[in-house]
């Protein structure tokens, strides 16, 4: 009873900071907004020679990828090293304000719709692009903060052995015997603790990184849990632990299932696609998920924009009607960032369940 | 199309953190947190049942007090009704006693009281006997001469009394 209690208070606090935090963006953004189109709109000029027009599409699609620099606001933004390594001309790093958001080439690359590119052949061949991005940066910052926050909170408990847990203890250890005791034990059984590490890191990993995606300035604002790359480690990683810890149960099913034997040519195929096919539905859901909120906030976002752009009046009328939706968007994607931490953590532990099943 | 296709560094960067976050946190955090739960929860279960123990044992003890409180209150009983007992037949065989040392002294009495009797009346026979002799005496030396009828008068009276 006292997790719901002490995370709604959190989540009510949350809320208030979080709407005023809109507000003041939104207000920000109203002001801000004139320049930004206009940057918007030169670079579209000079690219394409496109219409001077705000294209919500484009915007957002630039929002949940993945960057070469930390857009801060206007014209600045943060440049992140870039690393190359080629097959001919090895490893080369430097600034990506070297750059110039594609508007130079630095030895012998270019920057093209996010992509690095070889300035002479415009292709990628050869090309191995291992930049520090944005998404990098900000999953390596939330790893950071998570390595110093449990770190601390490991060492709370080895101070205060045997007392009751105090502070940021009550809010961490609901949530790791909740994980424990609901999620690893009834799915995988008596070898549940072994798996209790890895499953409390994908767990902290994706939910960290979920909530540092809804801050939309600085620390936070990158799509970590929303890339497909992100998502896809996660779930190979899954993969691997599955197929390394399954006994002969395991494929026994796969491959001499309990059914008739002329229904082995349907069963089998299934149950082989079915091993691939579990990693694929992880990895995807997570990606899903997390992109589509970002691209609904960004979306009610661009609805000011639109209308400003048909009429300045029209803009500012939207805007409150905007600032609600957001505001209820960002509630729930509080909730599926934890949501979708929890349903990632609890199907791995199934899938880990499924391979460790002793035969009964 | 671009969303949906993994990046190459992402990919390798995202393998490199998380494995080392993974080892990281394994070693410094989960396990520390883990097994300090795990002893926590032991303890409070020790406790838990350490304190379940110690009520059953006092319940135990309870329970122990009365099956000797209900003892001694038996033992009391039955040390008193033997004492009542015991008075009731010391009572009686004092009372026996009393009574039969009575019938004894009586029925010694009684034949104290015969004796004195039977020696009263010997005596009273002799002393009548004499003072008949005397008596007889006197009228046989007075009326001797009378007659002999007389005589033989006297001695069968004299033999009849005798026999009495």
């Amino acid at each position: 009873m006292r997790i719901p209690s002490f995370t709604a208070l959190r989540a009510s606090q949350a809320t208030l900071a979080n709407s005023i935090f809109y507000v003041l963006l939104v207000v920000f953004f109203t002001f801000v907004s004139p320049l930004q189109a206009s940057h918007i709109d030169e670079e579209l000029a000079e690219d394409s020679e496109m219409d001077e027009k705000f294209e919500p599409g484009r915007m957002i699609l630039e929002h949940v990828s993945d960057a070469h620099d930390w857009h801060l606001w206007g014209h600045t933004a943060i440049p992140l090293p870039v690393i190359i390594y080629s097959p001919e001309q090895g490893l080369k790093i430097f600034s990506s304000s070297r750059l110039e958001h594609g508007h130079a080439a630095y030895e012998g690359i270019r920057l093209h719709e996010g992509h690095l590119i070889w300035e002479d052949e415009a292709c990628t061949d050869g090309l191995y692009d291992l930049s520090i991005t944005k998404n990098v940066m900000a999953m390596l910052l939330a790893s950071v903060f998570l390595m110093f926050m449990m770190i601390r909170t490991s060492s709370t408990y080895r101070k205060r052995a045997g007392k009751a847990p105090r502070g940021f203890l009550n809010l961490l250890e609901p949530l790791i015997l909740f994980l424990r005791d609901d999620v690893a034990k009834p799915s995988i059984g008596k070898k549940a603790d072994r798996y209790m590490p890895m499953l409390l890191t994908v767990f902290f990993f994706i939910f960290v990184n979920n909530l540092f995606g809804l801050i939309p300035v600085f620390p936070g604002g990158a799509n970590v849990t929303g890339n497909i790359a992100v998502t896809m480690v996660l779930s190979v990683i899954v993969f691997l632990t599955v197929t390394f810890s399954s006994n002969q149960y395991y494929w026994k099913h796969i491959f001499m299932p309990d059914v008739p034997v002329w229904m082995y040519p349907i069963i089998i195929p299934i149950e082989i696609l079915g091993v691939v096919l579990k990693p694929f539905v992880l990895m995807l859901r997570l990606f899903a998920n997390i992109t589509a909120g970002h691209i609904i906030i960004l979306g009610f976002f661009s609805l000011i924009f639109i209308f400003g752009a048909m009429n300045p009046t029209l803009g500012y009328a939207v805007s409150p009607v905007s600032v609600a939706f957001t505001v209820f968007m960002s509630l729930l994607e509080l909730l599926v960032a934890f949501l979708q931490a929890f349903v990632f953590t609890l199907l791995s532990a199934i899938y880990i369940g499924m391979a460790v099943e002793e035969h009964h | 199309m671009e969303l949906v296709t993994p990046a190459i560094g992402l990919v390798f960067w995202m393998l490199v953190t998380f494995s080392l976050l993974l080892v990281i946190l394994k070693k410094f955090a989960w396990a520390p947190i883990l097994t300090s739960i795990k002893e926590r929860e032991e303890t409070i279960e020790n406790a838990l049942s350490q304190a379940q123990q110690a009520r059953d044992e006092m319940s135990k003890l309870q329970s122990q007090n009365e099956n000797l409180l209900a003892e001694a209150r038996s033992e009391r009983d039955s040390l008193l009704k033997e004492a009542r007992e015991m008075k009731d037949k010391i009572i009686s065989e004092a009372k026996s006693a009393a009574d039969e040392e009575a019938k004894k002294l009586v029925a010694r009495a009684n034949d104290e009281i015969n004796k004195q009797k039977q020696a009263a009346m010997q005596e009273l026979k002799k002393e009548v006997a004499s003072f008949s002799v005397q008596i007889a005496e006197k009228l046989v030396s007075a009326e001797l001469e009378k007659s002999e009828k007389q005589q033989s008068l006297i001695d069968a009276q004299l033999a009849e009394f005798t026999k009495n």
